[in-house]
C-alpha cells in the first residue's frame, strides 16, 4: 500500500516534447511508470518515447484514460495547463514548474478544490511509490527502496539527501511527496500527514520543512492531536537572514514570522523528533520505530 | 521586489487612491524648493527599502522651507537598518484625527488576497499582531471577482467609521485589493490611512512589494527595481538564473537545490563556521553554470574557502566535477576547495576531481567539518 500513487496510476504528461518533459518522461518510463499520453498544442499525432501526443488534454483523456496529470511546461503557461487538466476531469495533478506568478495559481487552486481535484505543487519534484515502481515527476528513482516510511517535504534535493540516508540504514519508503517551495501550494503538510496516518503500509512519517509561512506549525498541532505513528522532522533555514528569499519563492522569514526556530519548537512540543542535520533523520526514525 | 514609498505613491495615485502631493528630493536645497512650492507645512520622509525609519529619525515635520531644508540635511545620509538614505520625499502634511492600518496581501494560508485592517494605525501590523491580535480585522477577497463592496463596508463599520467615512473606505479598500491583483503585488499597504478632522480619508504612506515571479510580465514595474535591493553578485546571479544571497561569513557555498543549500548553511553554523553566501546552482546544473556560480562566489573578497555540496539526482556529478575543475583552472582567484559529491555518476565525478588533485567527501557533515577547520575562525 501507499498513498496517491499505485500500480493502477496512468500518467498524462503535459509538455512531453519539451526538453524537461521528454527527459523526465523517459526516466519515468524506465522506472516503471505507466505514461499513457502526452499533450502539446500543435503536436497532436506525434509520438514521444512511444507515447502518443495529443493537442488537448480532453482528447488525451478520451483516448487514453489517464488518472494522473503531470505539468512540465514553462511558468507562463503552467497555471493554464493545470486548469486544462481540471476541466478535463483529471483528479490528481502534479505541477513541477517553478516561477509561476502566485496570483495565477490562486484561482486555479480554488477551482481544483471545488472540483475535488488534488493538486500537488507547484514548484515541487513530484512523488514516488517505490513498492509499485511508479514515480510522477523528477525525483531520482534509484535512491528509493520500498518500505514503511512516508515522507513529505517542501524541498527537492534536500529530500533526496534524506531519502538516501533512510535507504542507507535499510528504511524503505511507502510514498515520498515533494509538496513544493512556493508560497501558495495545492497540498500541504497536514493533507499528507493525514494520508500517511491512514495508510496501513506507512509506519513512520518524515516531515521536511523550511523557513516561511506557518504550515509546519499547523502540521505540528495536527500531529499532536491526530497522529499516533512516530514522526521525525527536519527544518531547513536556521542560518537564513530575515527578509531574504532563500531560493524557493516561499522560503523567507518575513516581518519576524516563519523562522526555523518557531517551527522546530512547534514540532518538539508536538512530540516530533527534530534532526540537527538532514541525514540524522534516518537515525532518529530508526530509534523511534524500534522504540 | 521591493520599491520605495515614492514609487508606491505614484502607483496608488494612478489607481485612484487619495495620496497627498509629494515629490522626491536628493539634496537639502531640493527639499527647500519643494516645500516653498507646496507652500504648506510638509513632512520630510527618508526613502529606504526597509521599515523602522521613524524610529531611526527618518521622518520629520517642517513648518516652512527653512525647516524642510534642515530636516532633509539631517535625514539624507542616515543609516536605517543598513540602508543609507539617498532620497527623501517632501509631502503635504495632513492634520490627523484618526489613524487606520490597511493592507492587502497574498495570504499563504487562505490562498487568497486578504484585506487586513486595524483601528490601531501607524504602528507596524506585526506589532499589533503581537500586542492585540483581536484588533486586526481580516477578510478574504474572492479570487475571481475581487473584494465585494459589502465586505469592504463591513470592515469599515467594524473599524468604527461613520457612514460618509465608510463610503470612502469602501472605495479605497477595493482599489487596494485591485492594486494587488493588477500589479501582481504580494503586498500593498497604507499605514496609516488617516482621517482628517474634516472626515476625509487619505493614504499618507504607501508600500508595495511585487511578486518576483511576475515581474517578467510587467516591464513598467521592472524598471522600478532599485539597485540597493541587491548586491553586485546578487544581481549577476539573478541574471544568470542562480539563486544567491550574500552573507557575512568566510565559507563560500555552492549547492544544488534551495533546501539543501539552506541546510548546508545550518550545518556550517552548527559546527562553528560562518557561511559567506547562500547559493543554489539550480536543478540539472551543467558545467557552465557551475563555473559561473564559482565566479560569483569568488567575487566576495571575504571568501577564504569554497565548499561544494552536490547531491546528484537529476544533476550529474561528472558535469559538476567538470565545472569545478574548469573554474579552478580558468578563474584568476583561487582558494582552497572542499567538495562533497554523491549521487548520479558519482564514480565518474570523483575520478575527474581526483585527476585534478581535488579530494572529495561522501558525507556532508564530514565535508563541513573539514571546511570549518580550513578557515580562520
Amino acid at each position: 500500500m501507499s498513498i496517491l500513487l499505485n500500480g493502477d496510476t496512468r500518467v498524462l504528461v503535459q509538455g512531453i516534447t519539451g526538453r524537461q518533459g521528454s527527459f523526465h518522461t523517459n526516466l519515468m518510463i524506465e522506472y516503471g511508470t505507466k505514461v499513457v499520453s502526452g499533450v502539446v498544442p500543435g503536436r497532436g499525432g506525434q509520438v514521444e518515447h512511444g507515447v502518443p501526443v495529443f493537442n488537448t488534454v480532453a482528447e488525451a483523456v478520451a483516448e487514453t484514460q489517464p488518472n494522473c496529470g503531470l505539468v512540465l511546461v514553462p511558468a507562463f503557461a503552467a497555471a493554464d495547463a493545470v486548469d486544462e487538466q481540471i476541466a478535463a476531469g483529471i483528479d490528481l495533478i502534479v505541477c513541477i514548474t517553478e516561477g509561476i506568478p502566485v496570483l495565477d495559481i490562486i484561482p486555479v487552486y480554488h477551482r481544483a478544490a471545488a472540483a475535488g481535484v488534488r493538486l500537488i505543487g507547484p514548484n515541487c519534484p513530484g512523488l514516488i511509490t517505490p513498492g509499485d515502481n511508479v514515480k510522477v515527476g523528477i525525483l531520482p528513482g534509484q535512491i528509493h527502496i520500498p518500505g514503511p516510511v512516508g515522507l513529505v517535504s517542501r524541498s527537492g534535493t534536500l529530500t533526496y539527501e534524506v531519502v538516501q540516508a533512510l535507504t542507507d540504514v535499510g528504511l524503505g519508503q511507502s510514498t515520498c511527496i515533494g509538496i513544493g517551495g512556493d508560497p501558495v501550494i495545492g497540498t500541504n503538510f497536514i493533507d499528507c500527514v493525514w494520508m500517511f496516518q491512514d495508510d496501513p503500509a506507512t509506519e513512520g512519517i518524515v516531515v521536511i520543512g523550511e523557513i516561511g509561512g506557518s504550515d509546519e506549525e499547523e502540521c505540528a498541532e495536527f500531529i499532536a492531536n491526530e497522529v499516533n505513528k512516530p514522526v521525525v522532522a527536519f527544518v531547513a533555514g536556521r542560518a537564513a537572514p530575515p527578509e531574504k528569499r532563500m531560493g524557493h519563492a516561499g522560503a523567507i522569514v518575513s516581518r519576524g514570522s516563519g523562522t526555523a526556530q518557531a517551527k522546530i519548537d512547534a514540532f518538539r512540543a508536538a512530540g516530533v523528533s527534530v534532526a540537527d542535520f538532514p541525514a540524522d533523520v534516518a537515525r532518529l526514525m530508526k530509534e523511534r520505530m524500534q522504540g | 521586489m521591493k520599491i520605495h514609498e515614492y514609487q508606491a505613491r505614484e502607483l496608488f495615485s494612478a489607481a485612484g487612491l487619495p495620496v497627498p502631493d509629494a515629490r522626491v528630493a536628493r539634496t537639502p536645497a531640493e527639499a527647500r524648493a519643494i516645500a516653498a512650492e507646496l507652500d504648506v507645512p510638509v513632512v520630510v520622509k527618508a526613502q529606504v527599502l526597509t521599515g523602522g525609519r521613524g524610529k531611526a529619525g527618518g521622518v520629520k515635520l517642517a513648518a516652512d522651507p527653512d525647516e524642510a531644508e534642515a530636516a532633509a540635511e539631517k535625514i539624507l545620509g542616515l543609516d536605517v537598518r543598513g540602508y543609507i538614505v539617498e532620497k527623501v520625499i517632501v509631502a503635504m502634511a495632513s492634520d490627523i484625527a484618526t489613524e487606520i492600518y490597511l493592507g492587502a496581501i497574498v495570504d499563504r494560508q487562505s490562498r487568497s488576497v486578504l484585506l487586513m485592517a486595524s483601528a490601531e494605525g501607524g504602528v507596524e501590523i506585526e506589532e499589533i499582531a503581537k500586542t492585540n491580535p483581536a484588533a486586526i480585522i481580516r477578510v478574504a477577497a474572492d479570487p475571481a471577482t475581487g473584494l465585494a463592496s459589502h465586505q469592504a463596508r463591513e470592515v469599515g463599520f467594524k473599524l468604527g467609521l461613520d457612514w460618509p467615512q465608510v463610503r470612502q473606505f469602501d472605495s479605497i479598500a477595493r482599489k487596494l485589493v485591485q492594486t494587488v491583483v493588477d500589479l501582481d503585488a504580494s503586498l500593498a499597504e497604507i499605514n496609516p490611512l488617516i482621517i482628517t478632522p474634516d472626515g476625509e480619508l487619505r493614504a499618507i504612506d504607501a508600500k508595495v512589494n511585487i511578486d518576483d515571479s511576475a515581474v517578467f510580465r510587467h516591464p513598467d514595474l521592472a524598471e522600478l527595481r532599485n539597485p540597493e535591493e541587491e548586491t553586485g553578485p546578487e544581481r549577476e546571479a539573478r541574471e544568470n538564473g542562480i539563486s544567491y544571497v550574500n552573507l557575512d561569513g568566510n565559507i563560500g557555498c555552492m549547492v544544488n537545490g534551495a533546501g539543501l543549500a539552506m541546510s548546508l548553511l545550518d550545518v556550517i553554523q552548527l559546527n562553528g563556521g560562518e557561511p559567506a553566501n547562500f547559493l543554489d546552482v539550480g536543478g540539472g546544473a551543467n558545467a557552465d553554470q557551475v563555473r559561473t556560480a564559482m565566479e560569483i562566489i569568488l567575487d566576495d573578497p571575504a571568501v577564504e574557502l569554497v565548499l561544494v555540496n552536490i547531491f546528484g539526482g537529476i544533476t550529474r556529478c561528472d558535469d559538476v566535477a567538470k565545472g569545478v575543475v574548469a573554474a579552478t583552472q580558468e578563474l584568476s582567484r583561487t582558494v582552497p576547495l572542499v567538495v562533497r559529491l554523491v549521487g548520479t555518476n558519482e564514480v565518474e565525478g570523483l575520478q575527474i576531481l581526483e585527476e585534478a588533485g581535488i579530494a572529495a567527501h561522501r558525507d556532508m557533515v564530514d565535508a563541513v567539518r573539514v571546511a570549518v577547520a580550513g578557515v580562520t575562525a
